[in-house]
């Protein structure tokens, strides 16, 4: 990964002086801005904040206050449903997407081009956009489905469509995903492709068993993103839902809670001590996945053989 | 796929060979090629439905968004709408527009510069720690940001830094983990021989780091900066925070605070939101293979 073994090099002391004086910022931001407000959140966890004044300890009083507040419950359920929902469908989309735009020769940069631009538009605009197109009266989309004899629902103002409301807009900005789904395609050896193409005519047989496991590795990466920012899913429920989870708690989500703990209600040890769970939800979960790849996961060169 | 509109006849055995086996898959007919636009077309279209949507709205009346018919076309079209939009007191677009461009100029500048020189000590030096220290950094990426954004906070907050740009920009000079990761993988490609010979040549790791492996890596640097630009112009949760006054915001929070009092005012909303994002769509479209070339190695470990 350094350099080419048996190459006459410096000391190796002068090597690791200037290693230490280039990687210096990045190491106090490490500490600073990462380690050591990671432990302060923890600590923070236990204990009840003053705006003013120094913080008391107080024991497991946040946690006993979370187990009995439904706001608690109900965000983290929120956020739970629109992560399990929105994660698959955004893979699976993308996927799909990608596949296509391999596939089509001419006017490829066009789609693509199309297929990145909703990645562009800042979350807060994407969001009030969103409201406008899905108002009865005001938007196209119930028009457009009302031609085809489907009877949409109240988008954004019934309580029971709302949640489903926000996966269906966070399916929008796919393009990340869609580019590096197209990549890992792209990166595909092409002798690869056209013994696959000779073993078999069945066009769903070559995606299954040949091209899907060859870009394993791309779907690790965007499940663990995926995954990761989909819990923490916030502007576009604020913009939505406002700091209540309008209509009815129904876009209530977990960040939400923990910005109106914070910064609304300055209750700040107790937002610390849901960030923590916070934490401890996104670990669980990364490490599950990540102890599951080493079985799924193909890397070229890798363990196959 | 427009290959395959001629006549096709296999006149020609080794150079056809290949070419038809991957031709046989797409079913080699025009109707094929129709259809398959057909459906892309489709898919395109509904992707950019809220693009159209919202340049429409913003050039409509406010009462003519609301109307008993769909209209697909703004009848007359409201170009007054757009100096409107540049002269309203309770709504700073212009000075919030030089606001988003300080913000992402600055954080940029920092990002680039700070993750270049961490990046050269992961990738091309060799150093007692190194993995650990990258390790570290890698597992950074899976910590929610709001973890750490609340002590952080407090001590922005009790040094009375809160109102200012600088918890917002001066993190962004000591680094970003995601972006470190980034140009390490683009500086791990530079060919080891060129660095290996200014070090025998006695150049010291700075004029290495600053004459060899820069120049190199120009369109890494390129790529994190279009993408620093793109995350700052959207960022939301800091600014929101940490910022107080109307005048001060960037963009996308200018944004919400309009919309979240004028709620009824949907034209303006949407002249605001189309203002806002179109300086990233023309930067993209001018560098749309170097945002595709960026996405591809980092996700290639």
């Amino acid at each position: 990964m350094t350099v080419a073994p048996g190459k006459r090099r410096r000391s190796s002391r002068y090597e690791t002086t200037a290693a230490w004086l280039f990687v210096a910022p990045w190491v106090v931001k490490l500490v600073l801005l990462t380690v050591l407000p990671l432990i302060a959140t923890v600590a923070l966890g236990f204990m009840t904040m003053p705006v003013t004044g120094m913080p008391r300890w107080a024991g497991l009083a946040n946690y006993e206050q979370m187990m009995a507040d439904p706001a608690f419950r109900r965000s983290a359920q929120n956020s739970l449903t629109f992560a399990l929902a929105s994660v698959p469908l955004r893979l699976l989309i993308a996927l799909g997407l990608a596949l296509l735009l391999h596939r089509t020769r001419a006017f490829s940069g066009f789609y693509q081009t199309i297929f990145y631009l909703p990645f562009l538009m800042p979350a807060v605009a994407a969001s009030i956009v969103f409201i406008l197109l899905l108002t009865p009266g005001a938007g196209p989309v119930n028009v457009i489905l009302q031609t085809f004899g489907l009877n949409p629902p109240d988008w954004l103002r019934d309580p029971r469509a709302a949640l489903w409301t926000l996966v269906l807009i966070s399916l929008w900005p796919l393009g990340v995903e869609t580019l590096v789904f197209l990549s890992g395609l792209q990166n595909i050896p092409k002798d690869v492709q056209e013994a696959a193409e000779l073993d078999s005519d069945r066009p769903w047989h070559r995606l299954v068993w040949i091209t899907i496991p060859l870009i394993t590795p791309m779907i690790l990466f965007n499940l663990v993103i995926g995954i990761i920012s989909s819990f923490q899913i916030f502007t576009q429920a604020l913009v939505i839902g406002g700091p209540s989870g309008q209509p009815a708690e129904s876009t209530l989500m977990y960040m939400v809670v923990i910005y109106r703990t914070a910064f609304r209600y300055f209750n700040l040890g107790y937002a610390a001590a849901l960030s923590t769970v916070l934490f401890l939800g996104v670990l669980v979960v990364t490490l599950l996945i990540f102890s599951t790849a080493r079985s799924w996961v193909h890397y070229e060169g890798g363990d196959q053989r | 796929m427009t290959d395959l509109a001629g006549p096709r006849d296999g006149a020609d055995p080794p150079a056809a060979a290949a070419r038809r086996r991957r031709g046989k898959r797409r079913q080699g007919t025009v109707v094929g090629t129709i259809l398959s636009h057909a459906l892309m077309l489709s898919i395109a279209a509904i992707f950019m439905l809220p693009f159209y949507w919202m340049v429409i709205s913003a050039f409509k009346a406010n009462n003519e968004i609301f109307t008993a018919t769909i209209t697909w076309f703004p009848d007359p079209i409201r170009w007054e709408n757009v100096p409107a939009l540049f002269n309203r007191p309770d709504f700073p677009f212009l000075r919030q527009f030089g606001n988003s461009v300080f913000y992402a100029g600055m954080v940029t500048i920092g990002t680039v510069l700070s993750c270049s020189i961490a990046a050269y000590a992961f990738a091309c030096l060799r150093w007692k720690g190194r993995d650990l220290v990258f390790g570290l950094t890698i597992a950074t990426l899976l910590i929610p940001a709001i973890v750490l954004f609340l002590p952080t906070y407090i001590v922005f907050a009790r040094v009375g830094l809160v109102g200012t740009y600088w918890p917002l920009i001066a993190p962004a000079f000591l680094g970003d983990a995601f972006f470190i990761f980034m140009l390490r993988q683009f500086f791990l490609g530079i060919p080891r021989e060129l660095i290996d010979a200014a070090r025998l040549d006695g150049a010291s790791e700075f004029r290495i780091f600053w004459q060899i492996v820069l120049p190199q890596a120009q369109t890494a640097l390129v790529v994190v900066a279009l993408f620093t630009i793109v995350y700052t112009w959207h960022e939301f949760f800091g600014p929101l925070i940490y910022l107080i006054d109307r005048n001060d915001f960037p963009l996308s929070l200018g944004l919400y605070a309009f919309r979240t009092q004028r709620a009824v005012e949907w034209s303006m909303t949407m002249m605001g939101s189309f203002f806002t994002a179109l300086p990233l769509v023309v930067l993209f479209l001018f560098t749309r293979r170097l945002f595709h070339e960026g996405l591809a190695t980092s996700s290639l470990k």
